[in-house]
């Protein structure tokens, strides 16, 4: 079962815990604890803490350069936000990153995981070589290499070329520079399309070969049948990319130069947070930053499991 | 419809398709087949040339690497007119220390997260899937909340933390937290693999009067190498790839990791050495390929039982 369909079935509280002892008598075995000593310091001193802490630092004033200690002022760094051009930069820019690349990146994934299901001979190739980007896709490397790529001197310009389409700085351009890093995450379709394809194989064959002899085609079958079947897992990566696209970081730092260029046009939220946390120090304005990314993300997450019932179906 | 559990009876990922089930004989058949041929060929084509376009911008990478660096946007073509090292010593000297200083601070970081990640994520994961405590049913929740917890909310705090302690431009606080199990994708994945053991090994062993640490340590662990080749793969991989923590943590030159470093190729100046830009990128990108070449099966495996990117 996947995270979400654990926590799903948590939710809901049918089983206790984690399957398994449930059916053996109720005891409490310390030594459980042991076990979990490593985690449990971490989930507080790493986690539980350091977030409540942040919460408190995104209602005060508080500037590690300075050497003072925090100074309440309630929700000013929340109001400052709504008056702040960068961030409402950041917000847009974020927003539609999340709102192209994820779909985008899905639709490819599961448009090839299922040209590639149907018993095609060098599966194993094809996945390999699709997968690839995946692996390297989040490096430092790669992003150098899309910064040149769609360069005005790029190899993108000298494919289009061509064709006899002007050059045009991809990276440097307003207009296209957060398409470049669109593109380049729906570059790295091949993780979700693995997943695609294992949650294909777990499709019985004898659905399609019902469907055929109904006389259903190729489209009739992907509509009633592959995709109702596969909801649960386009939903379960829809809403782990989603969450994964709202903290992007590394590419726009790099294709940007920390800066989020040209024109704030690949200024995502992260890389605005890290600017003002860690750039001039505003450690209460980006914890408060950060907890509207937080309940944002909590938002979209909830929306989507609260419309889950419309759209993905479970067979249980 | 669920993924199944990474247990070992799973059938194994690399397995070949499912055979076409033979429909029932449609005239005329040999027609049908040679469509069929066309179309697989087709299907084949249109499949090779993505996979090149995807694939053209790495090996362009590769090849503009040996090119003399004022030829590579001049001449884009993957076959090289003259073939040179210059880059790759030019790249290597670039700062006041050498690119074996970043790729040794990268590889020390990996091997300590790995080890760190490995030894109490499999803790948690034994305590969460084979032992009954009060609270466990709401720490696996809490556990399996973490994995949408964006860093952000934590990070401004953890780094104030770590300030006080005198741990920044060290790496510890890059290597502590993964001796804390914080990882939460790794414990899952793992608790998911206990679940598909049989018990019974468990039991054999309590009659034999082992307790839960020997049983840990002599039965499970050896049997979940599939589930802890999947963590140290992927550990391995993130952190190679952070780039975040390690520029947020790491401030002096010779603390820098492969890929802060390979960043400041491109602040160096306007008119950056792109050649030994390109050479320190293809070794950096070297360590991921070889884990490509040999851990994909483990890869795939844990992509397609946990949902990993």
């Amino acid at each position: 079962m996947s995270a979400l369909g654990e926590l799903r079935t948590l939710a809901r509280g049918r089983p206790k815990g984690p399957p398994g002892l449930r059916s053996r008598k109720p005891r409490n075995e310390w030594v459980g604890y042991l076990f979990l000593t490593p985690w449990m310091v971490g989930i507080l001193g790493i986690t539980v803490i350091p977030m409540l802490a942040s919460l408190y630092l995104s209602f005060t004033d508080y500037r590690l350069t300075r050497r003072r200690s925090p100074r309440f002022i309630g929700l000013d760094n929340y109001e400052r936000m709504f008056t702040d051009a960068n961030w409402l930069d950041a917000v847009g820019v974020t927003l539609r990153y999340v709102v192209f690349s994820v779909p985008l990146q899905l639709a490819v994934a599961l448009g090839l995981a299922l040209l590639l299901d149907r018993g095609l001979r060098g599966l194993p190739f094809y996945r390999s070589v699709f997968y690839l980007p995946s692996l390297l896709g989040g490096s430092v490397a790669v992003a150098i290499l899309w910064k040149q790529v769609f360069g005005y001197e790029g190899l993108f310009n000298a494919f289009t070329g061509l064709f006899g389409v002007a050059p045009k700085g991809w990276v440097s351009s307003p207009d296209t520079a957060l398409w470049t890093l669109i593109l380049l995450h729906i570059w790295t379709f091949g993780a979700p399309m693995i997943i695609f394809l294992a949650g294909l194989r777990q499709i019985p064959r004898m659905y399609y070969e019902a469907a055929e002899v109904d006389g259903a085609g190729r489209w009739r079958q992907f509509r009633s049948i592959t995709l109702p079947l596969l909801s649960p897992i386009i939903f379960f990566n829809l809403v782990l990319q989603v969450i994964g696209a709202f903290q992007s970081f590394t590419q726009a730092y790099v294709i940007s130069g920390g800066a989020g260029l040209p024109a704030n046009s690949t200024l995502f939220y992260s890389l605005y947070l890290y600017q003002q946390g860690f750039g001039s120090f505003q450690m209460g304005y980006a914890s408060a930053m950060a907890w509207v990314l937080l309940l944002t993300i909590a938002a979209v997450t909830g929306l989507f499991f609260a419309t889950s019932r419309f759209w993905v179906f479970y067979e249980d | 419809m669920t993924l199944p559990p990474a247990a070992p009876p799973a059938p194994p990922v690399t397995d070949p398709p499912a055979p076409q089930t033979p429909g029932p004989p449609r005239p005329p058949a040999r027609r049908r087949r040679h469509r069929g041929t066309v179309r697989a060929v087709l299907k084949h084509v249109w499949l090779i040339a993505l996979a090149m376009t995807m694939i053209y911008p790495l090996i362009w990478l590769v090849v503009s690497s040996f090119k003399p660096t004022d030829t590579i946007f001049r001449n884009m073509s993957i076959i090289p007119d003259e073939v040179t090292l210059a880059n790759y010593t030019n790249g290597w000297h670039a700062f006041a220390d050498p690119f074996s200083t970043f790729l040794w601070n990268s590889v020390f970081i990996a091997f300590w997260a790995i080890v760190g990640n490995l030894l109490t994520c499999s803790l948690a994961a034994y305590g969460f899937a084979r032992t009954r405590f009060r609270g466990r049913g709401i720490m696996f929740a809490v556990m399996l909340l973490t994995l949408m917890l964006p860093f952000q909310v934590t990070v401004v705090p953890q780094y104030i933390v770590f300030k006080e302690l005198g741990w920044v431009n060290t790496v510890l606080p890059l290597i502590v937290p993964k001796f804390l199990a914080t990882d939460a994708f790794f414990v899952f994945l793992m608790v998911q693999f206990i679940r598909g053991l049989p018990r019974e090994l468990d039991e054999a062993a309590r009659i034999d009067g082992a307790g839960h640490f020997r049983t840990y340590y002599r039965i499970i662990l050896p049997l979940m190498t599939p589930a802890l080749a999947a963590t140290a793969i992927f550990t391995f991989i993130w952190t190679w790839n952070d780039f975040f923590t390690q520029l947020l943590y790491l401030t002096s030159l010779d603390k820098k990791t492969a890929a802060v470093a390979l960043n400041m190729y491109l602040d160096a100046s306007s008119t950056s050495d792109y050649g030994a830009m390109f050479a320190m990128s293809v070794i950096s990108l070297a360590p991921l390929f070889f884990v490509f070449l040999f851990g994909q099966r483990w890869l795939i495996r844990g992509i397609a039982t946990t949902g990993i990117k």
